[in-house]
């Protein structure tokens, strides 16, 4: 029999795709800013290995040239994700779903055998409540991403006013190069992500618009064959 | 017969039906909030841009945003934050050359003839010359200049302060005004600043750069070195200063940037 199983919050729901957007008018208008000096690559024993970014990447999705429009819509755009992302963690912590969210002791050792699952590796998966423990992973990290896009953000916006800030993030020049890594990094998050979203299904993306998943459940107590008559007597007598 | 259909309606709904019933309701508004934020998108994108002035070459809301931001962000500006300074040893030797407007366009200037303009309101305008500037103490700075475009440098910077400049030459009254701006001899280059960066401690009048006399590409004889704006606001060769209580003209915030561009 289908039951509606109740998964995600309505602001849970709402701050998630909220995000997605703003995230996104980040990323391209943070593009706009780092054409203007794309000073960045990683290069190995003097080798270079990747330059970020190609001049055929520019030219395509019309980058170049675009600085002082990046910066403005920039500068806006921090707000609603700053805003969103607090109301996200401010619902977290205030409802208590953190405690489904944030790592626990056994999450590290249990991740890597669900990594081992999703490779087909291994058959079986630990036990899980709303999130295995490699989600609890990736949605932690995260959000620790989204806090240090903030702190770096704001460090080398505000470099002089912030200069505690600026400190902490280990300077300008390096709080920039983190700012930019912690992009790189959204990105690749966001396309395992679509992969998982897309191995899922079609109940759990559901669930993440409609808030709710639809689970087969066995009727149990009535078929199940019965070892003592007296505990099913007294269920019965429950309901 | 019409009690019966009554019934009907009331009849509870089937798990299948609320499903259905919830999956379309909750895609509907999905769907049409999507909708709303692509128009919504699409209005900032196709948004006229503002009227120039003062400011100029971006679109009229983007504007209003970075001036709202600015004006947050002012409020926790303060003469005791200081721009970082490190050792001499730090700064570079051959600092980049970035921007020369005002300067290559300008093929009459003759440095041996500067003299820094001062206009006043009510008074005729004062000439000072660059050994009048050099005899007043000297302030020296070494901090990581920060371009716009996104590098940044460590510099060695010497020159008068100025709030000791405008002490000197009894300014201080003029420089009560909320603004001062700032040209180049040919007018090509000009900037605008608020009243609290001119008065920062660790804002200059440069003549020196590496311990020696500037370099025309930097700005000789006479430049502004503001550490806690980007590059953009640290004229090169000062023709002429101004003060107002309206914002004075900026050449970048001419053509999208913000005005106020603090760090």
């Amino acid at each position: 029999m289908k039951v509606i199983k109740e998964k995600h919050s309505l602001l849970m729901r709402w701050t998630h795709w909220v995000n997605f957007p703003v995230l996104a008018v980040m990323i391209w208008s943070g593009l706009l800013i780092y054409w203007a000096n794309d000073a960045y690559g990683i290069s190995i024993f003097g080798f270079s290995l990747i330059k970020f970014f190609p001049e055929w990447f520019y030219d395509y999705f019309h980058i170049s040239g675009r600085l002082a429009e990046g910066m403005a819509f920039h500068f806006l755009f921090m707000w609603f994700f700053f805003i969103n992302g607090l109301l996200y963690i401010a619902y977290t912590v205030i409802s208590g779903a953190w405690r489904e969210l944030l790592p626990n002791k056994h999450t590290f050792k249990e991740a890597w055998l669900v990594l081992l699952h999703d490779l087909h590796i291994r058959k079986a998966i630990p036990p899980q409540k709303k999130y295995n423990a490699a989600q609890r992973i990736a949605y932690t990290a995260i959000i620790l991403m989204g806090i240090g896009s903030i702190a770096t953000g704001l460090a080398i916006y505000k470099p002089v006013q912030f200069y505690w800030l600026c400190w902490l993030c280990g300077g300008y020049h390096f709080a920039r190069i983190l700012h930019f890594t912690l992009t790189i990094g959204y990105v690749f998050f966001f396309l395992i992500h679509i992969v998982q979203v897309l191995l899922a299904g079609w109940n759990n993306f559901r669930a993440v618009v409609a808030g709710f998943e639809v689970e087969e459940e066995q009727p149990q107590l009535k078929e199940a064959p019965t070892t003592t008559e007296k505990t099913e007597d007294k269920d019965e007598s429950k309901s | 017969m019409k009690a019966n259909h009554k019934n009907k309606i009331k009849a509870p709904l089937t798990v299948e039906q609320k499903i259905r019933r919830r999956t379309f309701i909750s895609f509907g508004v999905f769907a049409a909030l999507g909708t709303g934020a692509v128009t919504g998108w699409n209005w900032l994108l196709d948004a006229k841009e503002e009227t120039p002035g003062i400011t100029g070459g971006t679109r009229a809301p983007l504007r209003r945003a970075l001036n709202k931001t600015e004006l947050f962000f002012r409020n926790f500006f303060c003469n005791k934050h200081l721009a970082k300074t490190y050792p001499i040893a730090d700064a570079v030797k051959t600092p980049r050359v970035n921007g020369l407007i005002g300067i290559e366009d300008d093929e009459d200037f003759d440095v041996s003839n500067w003299k820094l303009t001062v206009k006043l309101r009510n008074q005729k305008d004062r000439h000072i010359s660059i050994e009048a500037l050099k005899a007043l103490p000297k302030t020296e700075i070494v901090y990581d200049f920060k371009c716009v475009e996104g590098w940044d440098e460590i510099q060695y910077w010497a020159g008068v302060k100025l709030s000791d400049f405008l002490a000197h030459f009894k300014l201080e009254e003029e420089a009560q005004k909320q603004y001062m701006g700032l040209e180049t001899p040919n007018g090509a280059y000009y900037v605008g600043l608020e009243r609290e960066s001119i008065l920062h401690p660790q804002t200059l009048l440069a003549y020196e750069m590496n311990g020696k006399p500037i370099s025309i590409e930097h700005g000789a004889p006479l430049r502004l070195i503001v550490p806690a704006k980007y590059g953009i606001k640290n004229l090169k060769r000062i023709g002429t200063i101004t003060f107002s209580d309206k914002r004075p003209k900026d050449y970048w915030a001419e053509q999208g940037y913000d005005y106020y561009s603090g760090l």
